[in-house]
């Protein structure tokens, strides 16, 4: 086995074996300085380069070679090299080149996360959380498209689309056959199956999980509630497909299963791709065995509803008997 | 300085068919590679004659060779980009129509100095005429033994085939142009590997220019050293020009590089000066893609030394007060030209030709033609013309493939060398409807 090589990535060192990304050099770290990725998903080969939204400079670009990188490079796609010095939040070339790309993206995006279906989940309304602007400068028409259904479980919103290529991939590697993929070119791209051709098999429904925004939607799902509203648990069954884990999260409201999807983790990659019939048709508790609550990002929308706040509100952090009244509920957090 | 090297015998009738291309002395390169040097020595020859690459950028031609990976018992693959798509740039059609031998030959030496058995031309859509004539060509060059199963007796196997694009600017960038010679999509693809590693069905592979494969044959008969001498500096050899716009005599041009500017825009071997006896106000010298350059700087430099047609002369002063010599799209505007619609126009093009893959020209190309679209339709507000500049920003540098800065750098170098322009352009909204804002004050003393 080769050695192990030495990144540093704002100024946190970490070793990784040869041919590492920085983006999963950095996820090694983990925390603040990982790059966010939209359209990279390390499941699915080929994947990534495309969003822009991981750019990273790279001050250093080898202890062989100390010339830093002319240009930002895209952190999914750059192999480190062995001394590399990665600056991602502490440039701020870094963080206004993404700022322009997150501006980029939205100027063509709809932003109607009130009827959105992925608003609480949706990577794009984190990432422009993030690092958006409050307010966009573009004052043009939108570019629109119809709504399409695209089998019988899947639609398709091809306005909210930030063609990220995910669900592409995922029906050329995951599926069996791909019949969708991208028509035109340069803001008129689109989403779409061949002649109208419906999305229908075993695994279609991956798609709506790697989909990082509210572009394909399951339409068992669709507006039956908000998804912090719901309440996520993990449940598993013993499914007869091969290739399906089995290994799930229910999402409850009250006594029922609204929807069901495949375990995401901290960057919202699935663990495990889920089928068609584990997703769509075992909506009852009696077809699962329940495992406990999901845990979800305690920066997520959807955490603040059933779980503990995770920060201490900045009023409390000010107020001696404040921070006396509330040390059991933020345990460690206040000082 | 008017030696002429590709277009020697553009004149002799029958030029086209292979009697009298060979009768002219053609193929006599791949007589001497094949029979008196190794492909070693040819690649030593093009490094040496320090030739660049014609198609654009400008690299190098022999250290491009020479990077080529060459992994025992995989394939190699030459690549002639023949996807001249470039606004303003039109001398790959020329020469292919006019001489389609030259590019066979040089695609013949080439392959044999980059071991390639199999090498493609991968020529535009819109030039399906041109296609035939390059077919036309290859069957002669097959009938005569210079193609096929052991040229000339060498033991050296070559299958040459054309193959047309289908109408996208895209893929005249060279990853793009491997996916759709695949047969996929073409998207450009992101680098690294680059082609010389992993290209065209993931092996090793070069790609050209169709103007570089054809000084190919030159270098390698007068030797590297020879070509060498032709030309200024790094800058050598000869280089087709596309001359256009609103000059008296447009058309292509065989240069030597080193040319002054000034000489190859008035002299009457060249453009012939401005139509209509009107002064030059500004000139896009090497395709749509590189900045603009008003008239004062384009004749010199800003360190006041005279421009020449090469690619430092003309990079010099970086992009402040530079250009750069790109395909050699030589674009001339007179004083009545409107330099704000003209940027709309070349924003319009790059909007409907980026690929949409990454956002920020996805969605950047868009904005900035709706931007200037309004600005030039008597709409526009003056925070438009800091807003184009910021959004030419985010797109510069930021995207997979060069196209992102090709569509940044027009629009960005127009506001910054005519600013009073687009200002004059909002201020007086209704005037700029029914006439043009002319020249620069600054602009007019430098000016013939």
């Amino acid at each position: 086995m080769a050695d192990k090589i030495k990144v540093t990535i704002d100024g946190q060192s970490v070793e990784v074996e040869p041919g590492t990304t920085i983006l999963n050099a950095a996820r090694q770290i983990g925390g603040d300085i990982v790059p966010p990725a939209m359209c990279y998903y390390s499941k699915l080969k080929g994947s990534g380069g495309k969003c822009r939204t991981c750019l990273v400079k790279v001050a250093q670009g080898s202890e062989k070679d100390p010339r830093p990188m002319p240009k930002l490079v895209a952190s999914c796609q750059t192999q480190v090299m062995d001394g590399m010095v990665v600056e991602n939040t502490t440039s701020p070339e870094v963080l206004e080149a993404r700022k322009g790309v997150v501006e980029m993206l939205l100027i063509n995006h709809p932003l109607d996360c009130p009827v959105c279906d992925q608003a609480g989940e949706c990577d794009l309304q984190n990432l422009s959380f993030e690092h958006g602007a409050s307010n966009s400068r573009y004052e043009f028409e939108r570019r629109t498209f119809d709504k399409v259904d695209i089998g019988d479980k899947i639609q398709l919103h091809m306005n909210r689309c930030i063609l990220c290529y995910r669900c592409v991939y995922t029906a050329d590697q995951i599926t069996e056959g791909r019949v969708h993929g991208v028509l035109n070119r340069g803001d008129q791209s689109e989403i779409s199956t061949y002649i109208s051709a419906a999305i229908d098999n075993d695994f279609s429904g991956n798609v709506i999980d790697v989909c990082p925004v509210g572009a394909l939607t399951d339409k068992t799902f669709r507006f039956k509630n908000r998804v912090w509203f719901t309440k996520p648990v993990d449940a598993h069954r013993d499914c007869d497909h091969e290739k399906c884990s089995g290994n799930v999260v229910l999402w409850y409201k009250g006594e029922d299963v609204l929807r069901v999807t495949a375990r995401k983790d901290q960057y919202g990659e699935v663990e495990s791709f889920i089928c068609n019939t584990c997703r769509f048709e075992k909506k009852a508790t009696s077809d699962w065995i329940i495992e406990g609550p999901r845990k979800i990002e305690e920066t997520s929308v959807i955490s603040s509803n059933h779980y503990e706040m995770a920060h201490p509100l900045p009023v409390i952090e000010k107020n001696e008997a404040l921070i006396e009244a509330n040390k059991k509920m933020f345990h460690k957090k206040i000082k | 300085m008017s030696r002429k090297i590709l277009l020697e015998h553009i004149d002799v009738p029958g030029i086209n068919t292979f009697d009298t291309y060979r009768k002219m002395g053609g193929y006599r390169s791949v007589e001497k590679a094949l029979k008196t040097m190794s492909p070693d020595d040819v690649v030593e020859e093009v490094k040496k004659s320090g030739m660049r690459g014609r198609g654009g950028a400008g690299f190098p031609t022999g250290m491009k060779w020479s990077f080529l990976a060459k992994p025992v018992g995989v394939p190699r693959y030459l690549v002639c980009n023949a996807d001249e798509s470039e606004p303003g740039t039109f001398k790959d059609r020329y020469l292919m129509e006019k001489i389609p031998h030259a590019l066979i030959e040089g695609m013949i030496t080439s392959s044999y100095a980059l071991g390639a058995n199999t090498s493609y031309i991968y020529i535009r859509g819109e030039y399906f005429y041109v296609l035939r004539i390059l077919e036309k060509a290859i069957a002669e060059a097959y009938a005569n033994g210079f193609l096929g199963k052991n040229i000339l007796g060498s033991g050296y196997d070559l299958d040459l085939y054309v193959h047309p694009g289908a109408g996208a600017y895209i893929c005249g960038e060279e990853t793009a142009l491997l996916e759709s010679l695949e047969g996929k999509r073409g998207n450009p693809r992101v680098k690294p590997p680059f082609p010389a590693i992993a290209g065209l069905y993931a092996c090793p592979t070069v790609v050209n220019n169709v103007e570089t494969i054809a000084a190919i044959a030159p270098i390698v008969n007068m030797g590297g050293d020879e070509y060498a001498k032709i030309g200024i500096g790094r800058s050598t050899g000869t280089k087709l020009i596309s001359a256009s716009g609103h000059i008296n005599n447009p058309g292509i041009y065989e240069i030597e590089l080193g040319l002054p500017v000034e000489e190859f825009i008035y002299s009457d071997k060249y453009c012939g000066g401005i139509k209509n006896g009107k002064k030059l106000k500004a000139v896009v010298a090497g395709g749509s893609s590189v900045p603009i350059l008003p008239a004062n700087l384009i004749l010199k430099t800003a360190n006041n030394e005279e421009r020449l047609m090469s690619y430092e002369s003309l990079s010099d002063g970086g992009f402040v007060s530079g250009t750069m010599l790109g395909s050699g799209g030589f674009v001339v505007y007179d004083e009545d030209s409107c330099i704000v619609r003209n940027t709309w126009n070349f924003a319009r093009f790059y909007h409907h030709e980026s690929c949409g893959q990454c956002s920020p020209c996805r969605e950047g190309t868009g904005w900035m033609e709706k931007v200037l679209h309004r600005i030039e339709y008597g709409h526009g507000k003056l925070s438009d013309i800091d807003l184009l500049v910021e959004v030419s920003k985010k797109i510069e540098g930021n995207t997979i493939c060069p196209l992102g800065d090709a569509a940044a750098w027009p629009v960005a170098s127009a506001i910054r060398h005519f600013r009073e322009e687009f200002e004059w352009h909002i201020k007086e909204a209704t005037l700029s409807q029914t006439r043009n804002f002319g020249l620069l004050a600054a602009h007019e003393a430098l000016v013939k």
